[in-house]
């Protein structure tokens, strides 16, 4: 019960090197690449958190540049987008009540980056922010547009230490390695409490700290096993499986009676 | 051994949540309450949800209240007439709570009220039986002899209109307190997770007179069925309902309540009267203490709603 699946999404692995109009008078762009092998990943009930392993080739690198280590690669796998509400408790008469609270339109449920180096020295905070990259640069929208920026700036800053808190968002510096010139690997934390839903698998190439390429991904994580199945007519058949619960524990307690009965 | 629990979403030891169930079952035998004010606190002392703690209790209720009540048809111990408007009046304010516990559960604010609920309601109950218990041991000591309630004298539910002829209860009694009473168990059912027994047997023996022989299996009827509506209203609109912990803690609880009531015929009444006193208040100062201690994040997320 307890096991869990780490699988392998092989890249296609696409190198046209013969057709490639590398040998052109214009300068060669680098391209970047992941491929998933699968569209889907199954988790089952005991699922206590997995390594997420994605492969993925870097075409027409510049060997020179590739040597002195000057390409870098983010790899960001983030979860289906959903609304949430942050509430901050505060104390009433002693007692500790929710009292403020902010809603965020889309807020991704989970984010895992993974780098070749610290986000810091891959580029600086300009790029990252135009391109929306890295869990403090995702625009976490309120719902509620009227409230006070210094508001609406402090549930955001919770929202993000709860989500990391919890495991949710996740850096994994070192992440990503280069196999050869070409093939590179990036293993991203998977959360044990991971959304369900489709995912996207998001690749950045830098080189030299400047954005090249990005390249994406979907892949699905469902659910799968007994406990899956309880949950699923628990939602979708509930009345039947209300009237399921009652009559078990009417079973139960006239079993209970029959075995040990006392009178 | 860990286990997944399907709704509430977390892995647990099966082991703890069977030794619990028994624990609570032992306790229900010993003490002849349903368990349900134990059980809830406890599964939200383990994490548990406090929003599945409650809906799944009411259904872990339903098994130890139906076995109990199967006992006492058998002895003759059971006004239905009493708890079919018992019940009636439970439907009602069981229908009341789950809309309640909706409601606060989209402003965030169930978790507090349920603890707090329990606070007041464990604490004044837990109170009132020790201070009674304590007496009846001292008197007992002194060799006094108890002063018992006159229990033919009227009061004021007696003057209300609308009486109704109760005949395995001996009573002549208006349908008002009896209605009001069945719709403030069942809301406390539906918030709590409780049956409410322990508010039920003495709200009968007390207020309405009724002969205590039958006390105890009428309340019993009464909260199987409100229990069952309460789970079954809960499995449909909030979907908090955990057939998975509910079974572990029934299966525990079943095995546990009849070495209980062995272990209940040795102690005497005002003993057993005063532990179960003691209990009933270390559960309610238990809670209490977690409303006042700063929480580890003062933040918080949560879903948006179901609807």
């Amino acid at each position: 019960m307890a096991g869990f699946r780490t699988f392998l999404a092989v890249a296609s692995l696409s190198l046209f090197a013969a057709s490639s109009p590398a040998r052109t008078q214009t300068p060669v762009t680098e391209n970047i690449q992941i491929g998933l092998s699968t569209d889907h990943v199954s988790i089952t009930a005991g699922f206590s958190g997995a390594d997420l392993t994605i492969f993925g080739s870097l075409e027409n690198a510049d060997p020179r540049v590739a040597r002195q280590g000057r390409y870098d690669i983010v790899v960001v796998l983030e979860g289906p987008a959903r609304k949430v509400v942050v509430r901050r408790k505060d104390r009433v008469l002693g007692i500790w009540i929710n009292l403020e609270s902010e809603t965020f339109k889309n807020v991704p449920v989970s984010y895992s980056v993974a780098t070749t180096r610290p986000l810091q020295d891959v580029t600086d905070p300009n790029s990252y922010k135009q391109l929306s990259l890295g869990a403090a640069n995702i625009y976490m929208q309120p719902a509620d547009v009227d409230d006070s920026p210094a508001t609406i700036q402090e549930f955001t800053a919770a929202l993000r230490e709860r989500k990391t808190a919890t495991g949710l968002y996740s850096v994994n510096v070192g992440g990503v390695q280069f196999l050869s010139q070409n093939l590179f690997r990036a293993t991203v934390r998977l959360a044990p409490n991971v959304p369900v839903g489709t995912h996207k698998a998001r690749a950045f190439l830098f080189k030299s700290g400047l954005f090249i390429k990005e390249s994406s991904a979907q892949l699905e994580i469902r659910k799968s096993g007994f406990e899956q199945s309880i949950f699923r007519v628990a939602h979708d058949y509930s009345f039947l499986y209300g009237v399921f619960a009652v009559s078990l524990a009417m079973l139960t307690g006239w079993l209970g009676r029959l075995v040990f009965r006392k009178d | 051994m860990g286990i997944y629990l399907p709704i509430a979403e977390i892995s647990v030891n099966i082991f703890v949540l069977l030794a619990m169930g028994a624990a609570v079952g032992f306790l229900s035998g010993m003490f002849g309450v349903g368990g349900g004010f134990l059980i809830t606190p406890l599964l939200i002392f383990y994490n548990i949800p406090p929003a599945i703690a409650v809906a799944t209790g009411a259904n872990q209720v339903i098994a130890s209240s139906f076995s109990g009540a199967l006992s006492h048809v058998k002895r003759g111990t059971l006004d239905f007439k009493l708890g079919g408007v018992l019940l009636a009046g439970g439907i009602v304010g069981s229908t009341g709570g789950i809309f309640v516990f909706g409601f606060l559960r989209r402003l965030g604010q169930l978790d507090l009220f349920i603890s707090l609920l329990y606070v007041v309601l464990l604490g004044t109950v837990g109170g009132l039986m020790l201070v009674e218990s304590v007496n009846a041991l001292r008197a007992a000591r002194s060799g006094a002899a108890p002063v018992l309630k006159k229990s033919g004298q009227h009061n004021w539910i007696h003057r209300l209109p609308l009486k109704m002829r109760f005949r395995a209860s001996k009573l002549f009694v208006s349908v008002i307190p009896v209605l009001g009473l069945g719709a403030g168990i069942g809301f406390l059912s539906s918030i709590m997770g409780v049956g409410g027994g322990f508010i039920m047997v003495p709200a009968l023996i007390y207020l309405l007179k009724v002969p205590t022989n039958v006390v105890v299996g009428t309340s019993l009827f009464q909260i199987i069925f409100t229990s069952a509506y309460t789970t079954l209203v809960h499995a449909t609109t909030n979907q908090t309902v955990d057939v998975m912990l509910a079974f572990l803690l029934m299966a525990g609880g079943v095995a546990g309540a009849q070495y209980g009531a062995k272990a209940g015929q040795r102690l005497r009444g005002e003993q057993l009267r005063a532990l179960l006193a003691l209990l009933v208040l270390a559960v309610a100062i238990r809670l209490a203490i977690d409303l006042f201690v700063t929480p580890p994040s003062l933040y918080s997320l949560s879903g948006a709603d179901p609807t």
